[in-house]
């Protein structure tokens, strides 16, 4: 355990929760305002990195293939909303789950059908293709400073808009009392697709910013999103910090958990047992994390006040 | 589930009505290999024992999820939890299925009973949420188990004997075997809903404060209830062992759990014989769709969406309302 | 005093900055009719919450039938015998009306871990369902699913369930809330005929109702017992006048 591999594994996990709260901040708003589990928010983000890749073959250039691909993942989003979604607000949660899981499947084989089950790659835009030097014999790559970067600023844009204008009042009320916003006259289906189009945006971003470094593939939302929902329960749902605190947790317990597991029980126990439970425990690290959480906050950590 | 009188004459006549889906359900469960003996008779048993298997763990989440409101995302978990009991014990030597069923069914429940007792104290999307958690927890530690196939599953040399016997060789033996299962389990469900503790669990459902208010403890209720549905998970896990005589962690993905989910609401919720009629349609449309195209996903998923935007009440619903406009 | 049914000791309980008890002492004796009465917003349901289990107090103690169950849940105390209907009717929808009171009557009658037998063929429960039904003036709407029973009728179906409870104290949270005069009447004299078979608690507005039941009554004004006492007492007292019942009485 040298203290190059811990520097390095702590930004992967900063840049893998900055990842995970660009999904969850769309998916907590829509859960906290409309009360509705949108599972498909993980072929969002898939979306938005097939579309980058679409689109990068097209034009040539990343920063044409991003903008388009945030604009297509948005009419893409608002499109489900319109069609599906918006009669689904207010019914059980159990179909509101059947319902976006069947997008699931649709979309999942959407794109095996449209580009093949192949894993595409997006390149690196050339200018931010190197290495910086994190200490001596050290590189670490500067996209993924960039992805770590981009997460911050969106998160910050995302707390002055939250908090300090009055759409994000009304969100902010909405997810404490929605029926209370609608009575004093707010267009509340206007502010559910303000906030449905916002979140999957985000997913979308998330996806096109993910693409140069890991692989295109169909599915590639589905662990993503179920670390997504992690991230929200144990954040509080509803709640933009929340689902930033918890993110950046997670991003850092999995992946340093992933890296250090098996070190560290070597620790406490022989190397054979240690190598054949250590993984186990890393993938499982998570759950015992929100089981925790729950247990002893069953509202999540900075819950948002309403249900 | 129809409001019940005290009429007996009544009741009788009702519960005759109600009676003839399930029992043509089961006739035509019963007569099966007889007419597969006619055709591709491996094919159509192994696919009749698996609407038969997942029948049993459809029934097993419908008692919890259509009677008690509580939506598990991890009930795979204990379909392979039995699976996993019969590969690790054949795997050492132990292949009596007089010993495997009952451990089978008795490692589900134990794990049903720990991780309920948690999950229950949660409510709402944090149950969901933590029962996918114990879900996806089981399936980690099953895909890092190297001496039992890790991610790629262990294959079981043969299926369990009968006190020594050879009797589940045979793929019709097996199909009437799952079939007696499935009859038990569903008379069984049937018993359950109806007596006492069923009306304290369905009251709860609905009204978990009034219940709570006469006395009872919710809370105890449903953790035997989730028990319960965790035993006929095993069961099954047990029956899939040994007709593929294959275990692997993907038969409890997340993604398991979601399709048990959507048999369950496919057939129709709370209706016990719903969840037989979901697990046909589920398996038998799975089965149509991949021979017409590879991506019948395609179809399926928005098949899903349409369910729950037209269908409410599934399959059951959706007949009981055509017969009603039917009828003049 | 010590064999008062229901004793509540220096109960407080406060949300945040507003207190909604303030060291309430209150007892209720054995067959007596207890009201609770004052202004909205006053406490009243708050206290019923507390004595029922649904909500802790922040000090102080409850003793019902002089056992300390302040830590107890609500099934507990429900099991010893505390009943309570709700101000917003708290019923089974899908359940008959018959079904309902029967499920209360299970309560009451031995384990309900039994797994095998219909519970709705248990001919004692049906019957003791039926006579709480028929007290409350129902017997002709046992198999109508809750649902599908007028507001009046859901109010009566409250009342049906805790009697078949076979409460050792009944807790009334605002019984006539939202009753026509017909029905008031009807639910006082119903009322009256089951004082003396148990102690109640009446948390009520309806002045009238209250004072032709109470044996007792206590105001309640912003968390704190203003006067307790006989009604007559109650009523001339100056202080309850000025805070309460000078708007409340003709």
């Amino acid at each position: 355990m040298s203290t190059g591999l811990l520097l390095v594994q702590t930004l992967n996990g900063l840049q893998l929760g900055v990842l995970l709260f660009l999904i969850a901040a769309g998916l907590t708003l829509v859960f906290g305002v409309m009360d509705f589990i949108n599972l498909a928010h993980g072929v969002q983000y898939m979306l938005g990195a097939y579309l980058a890749v679409m689109f990068y073959g097209l034009t040539g250039s990343f920063l044409a293939a991003l903008v388009l691909a945030l604009a297509a993942a948005l009419a893409f989003g608002l499109f489900l909303e319109f069609t599906i979604f918006r009669h689904l607000y207010g019914r059980d949660h159990l179909d509101q789950v059947i319902a976006t899981f069947g997008i699931i499947l649709f979309l999942n084989e959407g794109v095996k059908f449209l580009w093949g089950p192949a894993p595409l790659t997006l390149p690196i835009p050339e200018l931010l293709s190197g290495s910086i030097v994190l200490m001596p014999g050290l590189l670490y790559p500067v996209w993924r400073v960039v992805v770590i970067a981009a997460g911050l600023i969106v998160a910050i844009g995302l707390y002055l808009l939250v908090n300090h204008t009055r759409v994000g009042m009304l969100v902010r009320a909405g997810a404490v009392n929605a029926a209370m916003v609608s009575a004093l006259g707010v267009d509340i289906r206007r502010l559910f697709m303000v906030v449905f189009g916002f979140g999957t945006m985000l997913a979308g971003f998330a996806g096109v910013m993910i693409a140069p470094i890991l692989s295109v593939e169909p599915g590639m939302g589905d662990t993503i999103l179920i670390l997504a929902f992690v991230v929200i329960v144990i954040g509080g749902i509803g709640s933009i910090r929340g689902a930033f605190v918890a993110a950046l947790l997670i991003g850092l317990v999995d992946t340093l958990g992933r890296s250090f597991a098996v070190d560290v029980l070597r620790l406490v126990m022989a190397p054979a047992p240690a190598r054949t439970v250590g993984p186990a425990i890393a993938s499982m690290l998570i759950y015992l994390l929100m089981a925790l959480v729950l247990y002893l906050r069953p509202a999540g950590l900075f819950p948002a006040g309403g249900r | 589930m129809a409001p019940l009188s005290i009429e007996p004459v009544k009741r009788l006549r009702r519960t005759l009505a109600g009676e003839t889906a399930p029992v043509l359900l089961f006739l035509a469960f019963a007569l099966v290999p007889i007419l597969a003996a006619h055709g591709a008779e491996a094919y159509i048993l192994d696919v009749g024992m698996r609407v038969m298997i997942f029948s049993i763990a459809a029934l097993g989440l419908d008692l919890i999820v259509g009677y008690g409101a509580l939506i598990s995302f991890g009930h795979a978990a204990f379909i392979g939890i039995g699976a996993y009991a019969v590969g690790i014990m054949a795997a050492s030597g132990i292949g009596d299925a007089l010993v495997a069923m009952p451990v089978a069914v008795g490692a589900a429940t134990v794990f049903a009973l720990a991780t309920g007792a948690l999950s229950l104290r949660t409510y709402g999307v944090y149950f969901i949420m933590i029962t996918l958690a114990f879900g996806q927890m089981a399936f980690f530690t099953a895909s890092s188990l190297a001496p039992y196939g890790g991610d790629d599953g262990l294959t079981i040399r043969a299926r369990d004997t009968v006190a020594g016997l050879p009797l589940l060789a045979s793929d019709q033996a097996l199909y009437y075997v799952a079939l007696a299962c499935l009859l038990g389990c569903y008379i069984l469900c049937r018993a359950l809903v109806a007596s006492r503790f069923g009306r304290v669990f369905r009251g709860a459902r609905e009204n978990p404060v009034r219940v709570a208010a006469l006395g009872f403890d919710v809370y105890r209720y449903q953790l035997v209830a989730y028990a319960i549905s965790g035993a006929l998970g095993g069961l099954a896990g047990f029956l899939l062992a040994n007709e593929t005589e294959f275990v692997s962690p993907a038969y409890m993905s997340w993604q398991r759990s979601g399709e048990l989910i959507i048999m369950v609401l496919l057939g129709g919720l709370g209706r016990l014989h719903g969840a037989i009629i979901g697990a046909i349609a589920f398996i038998l449309m799975e089965e149509w769709l991949s021979g017409v195209t590879e991506h019948w996903k395609m179809i399926f998923g928005p098949f899903l969406v349409a369910v729950v935007l037209f269908a409410r009440g599934g399959l059951i619903g959706a007949w009981t309302a055509l017969a009603a406009r039917l009828r003049p | 005093m010590s064999a008062a049914m229901l004793r509540l000791e220096n109960v407080c309980k406060s949300f945040g900055a507003i207190t909604v008890a303030d060291d309430v002492t209150l007892d209720v004796a054995p067959g007596e009719l207890h009201a609770v009465i004052g202004p909205n917003g006053a406490g009243k349901t708050t206290l019923i919450n507390q004595i029922c289990g649904l909500i802790a107090p922040d000090a102080g103690r409850i003793l019902f039938d002089g056992r300390d169950v302040t830590a107890l849940p609500v099934h507990a105390r429900a099991a010893l015998g505390l009943a309570r209907t709700f101000q917003i009717t708290s019923i089974l929808p899908s359940f008959s009306a018959l079904e309902n009171v029967a499920l209360a009557a299970q309560a009451r009658a031995g384990a309900s871990f039994h797994f095998f037998g219909r519970a709705d063929a248990e001919i004692a429960l049906n019957q003791r369902a039926g006579a709480a039904l028929a007290e409350v003036g129902l017997a002709a709407r046992a198999d109508v699913p809750a649902a599908h029973l007028s507001h009046g009728e859901k109010r009566a179906l409250e009342l049906a369930i805790a009697l078949a409870m076979e409460p050792q104290l009944l807790l009334l949270d605002e019984p006539m809330a939202g009753a026509g005069r017909e029905e008031s009447v009807r639910l006082v004299a119903l009322l009256h005929r089951l004082k003396g078979r148990f102690p109640m608690v009446l948390v009520e507005h309806d002045m009238t109702a209250v004072f032709a039941l109470a044996d007792r009554i206590s105001v309640l004004i912003y968390g704190r017992i203003l006067a307790s006492g006989p009604p007559a007492e109650v009523r001339a007292d100056p202080a309850v006048v000025a805070a309460y019942l000078g708007d409340e009485m003709e």
